[in-house]
């Protein structure tokens, strides 16, 4: 390989953390001119926590019990149609085509899809929490900070699987049906792990001591994320 | 020749089931807190072993399909028929785990079903291969194989959580029977035996099952394959 010698400074290839920060802005540039994502997440999640309130029309002890699950269900059902949305939108124009014949790799592309995901996410929990409060007249009895732990934790490990599986399944011929069939699955461990946290912390009993589900919910966020990131590459060049 | 050694093999097979479950009903004493009901064991806790052996036939499988899907795509393709077989046969042995089980709890727990770790992470990893199969279904082609492939990598990352349920877990499904507490365990030689061959017999059952699918799969792709070549022949 001979270098170029026409510019002044030699070609370089761009660091991991550039590449990541250059499709990290494009995803929240588009997010930022039409707020598809987060309308529609924010607006699907209110509508289940309404649901399940007149459905089960709980009691502020029973609130307590159920109320973690809720959470986490309500947050689920609402990533899994902006998840699709998110490669949906890349396959229009065949702009993912594009992207596959870019020297940067898959990697930098998912985990920037990863944390522009994860920054909706949270901002659709962060205006939902207070609502879900009120509604469910909560007030939490076990230690409260550890909420800000467990329910990044629990919004990592769901929207890292998720955007894998989303890339997974938008390959497939019936893209938006297969999503939730192969992610739940792959979920459930976290989401035990999220419900039995936030239990945990709501009710403030002392059954989970060391915080063995906190761990769990850690431990499961650095496997499944390594492998979906080692792995990416291969579903991006499947053909 | 081929006849007669798939009909030895299939002797033997069944031979042994039958020795199997001589021992398991007849051979082996009841057990002396549950009663004849504990007999359930001698084929949940095989079943429950060896479908480890399966997801990880799965798992060696899917992970040479990605080692040598580009370079040795006629490879690829054989690991794949064993990867798809040893999910189905997988699936086959989990769910005669996930159905004895609620039997045997009934009576003995008074409960069919209960969400202690050990229940649920292995109705996950149920779900999880049931899922892998559904992925099979809904794609076509090399394409397929690939996806069904990194999709078995994670399944496969359930097998240790299921594995260490019960050890890290205070559950309500019995601790670990083998390679747990020394004071647990079987003691009597009899049961040894029954539960020995139980193992043996279903092993061999279930890899017996795992072959004529392999078989069964390697003809179909070869029948895909002439079909396509006959398709482009007649353009």
């Amino acid at each position: 390989m001979t270098t170029p010698t026409t510019g002044q400074t030699e070609l370089q290839e761009p660091s991991w953390s550039k590449l990541v920060f250059a499709h990290l802005q494009k995803d929240l540039r588009i997010e930022w001119r039409s707020r598809e994502a987060i309308n529609s997440m924010l607006f699907f999640a209110l509508l289940v926590v309404v649901l399940f309130s007149m459905a089960f029309d709980p009691t502020a002890d029973a609130s307590r019990e159920i109320a973690g699950g809720v959470l986490c269900v309500a947050t689920l059902f609402a990533s899994v149609s902006a998840l699709n949305q998110a490669w949906a939108r890349e396959i229009r124009h065949q702009v993912l085509d594009a992207l596959r014949m870019t020297p940067s790799g898959g990697s930098p592309m998912f985990f920037a899809k990863v944390l522009s995901n994860f920054l909706f996410v949270s901002i659709v929990q962060v205006i939902l929490g207070p609502i879900f409060f009120i509604m469910y007249n909560l007030h939490p009895l076990g230690e409260a900070w550890l909420l800000a732990v467990v329910i990044p934790l629990g919004t990592w490990a769901l929207v890292a699987n998720g955007t894998f599986f989303a890339a997974l399944s938008i390959r497939s011929r019936n893209r938006e049906l297969l999503l939730p069939l192969i992610l739940f699955p792959i979920f459930l461990p976290a989401l035990l792990a999220m419900v039995m946290a936030v239990k945990t912390i709501l009710t403030g009993d002392s059954g989970d001591p060391t915080h063995l589900w906190i761990k769990l919910l850690g431990g499961y966020d650095i496997i499944f994320t390594t492998v979906s990131l080692l792995l990416f590459g291969t579903v991006l060049e499947a053909e | 020749m081929k006849k007669l050694l798939s009909a030895v093999v299939a002797i033997g097979v069944i031979a042994l089931m039958a020795w199997g479950f001589y021992q398991a009903i007849y051979a082996a004493p009841a057990d002396a807190a549950q009663g004849e009901v504990g007999r359930i064991f001698y084929y949940h806790v095989p079943h429950g072993m060896l479908c480890y052996l399966f997801f990880t036939v799965n798992f060696v499988a899917s992970v040479l399909v990605l080692a040598w899907r580009r370079n040795f795509p006629a490879r690829a393709l054989a690991a794949d028929a064993w990867a798809l077989s040893g999910a189905q046969v997988g699936v086959v042995f989990c769910s005669v785990v996930l159905v004895t089980g609620p039997i045997w709890g009934r009576p003995v727990w008074g409960i069919w079903w209960t969400w202690d770790a050990r229940l649920t992470t292995t109705l996950v990893l149920w779900l999880i291969y049931v899922s892998y199969l559904l992925v099979r279904r809904f794609a076509v082609g090399s394409e397929m194989q690939t996806l069904a492939a990194v999709l078995a990598v994670f399944g496969a990352l359930d097998m240790p959580i299921n594995y260490l349920a019960n050890r890290l877990w205070r559950t309500q499904h019995p601790s670990p029977v083998f390679g747990g507490d020394p004071d647990a365990g079987i003691k009597d030689p009899r049961m040894l035996h029954a539960f020995g061959w139980n193992v043996l017999a279903w092993a061999v059952w279930g890899i017996a099952l795992l072959v004529i699918r392999v078989i069964v799969e390697r003809r179909a792709q070869r029948i895909a394959g002439s079909e396509a070549e006959a398709a482009l022949a007649a353009d």
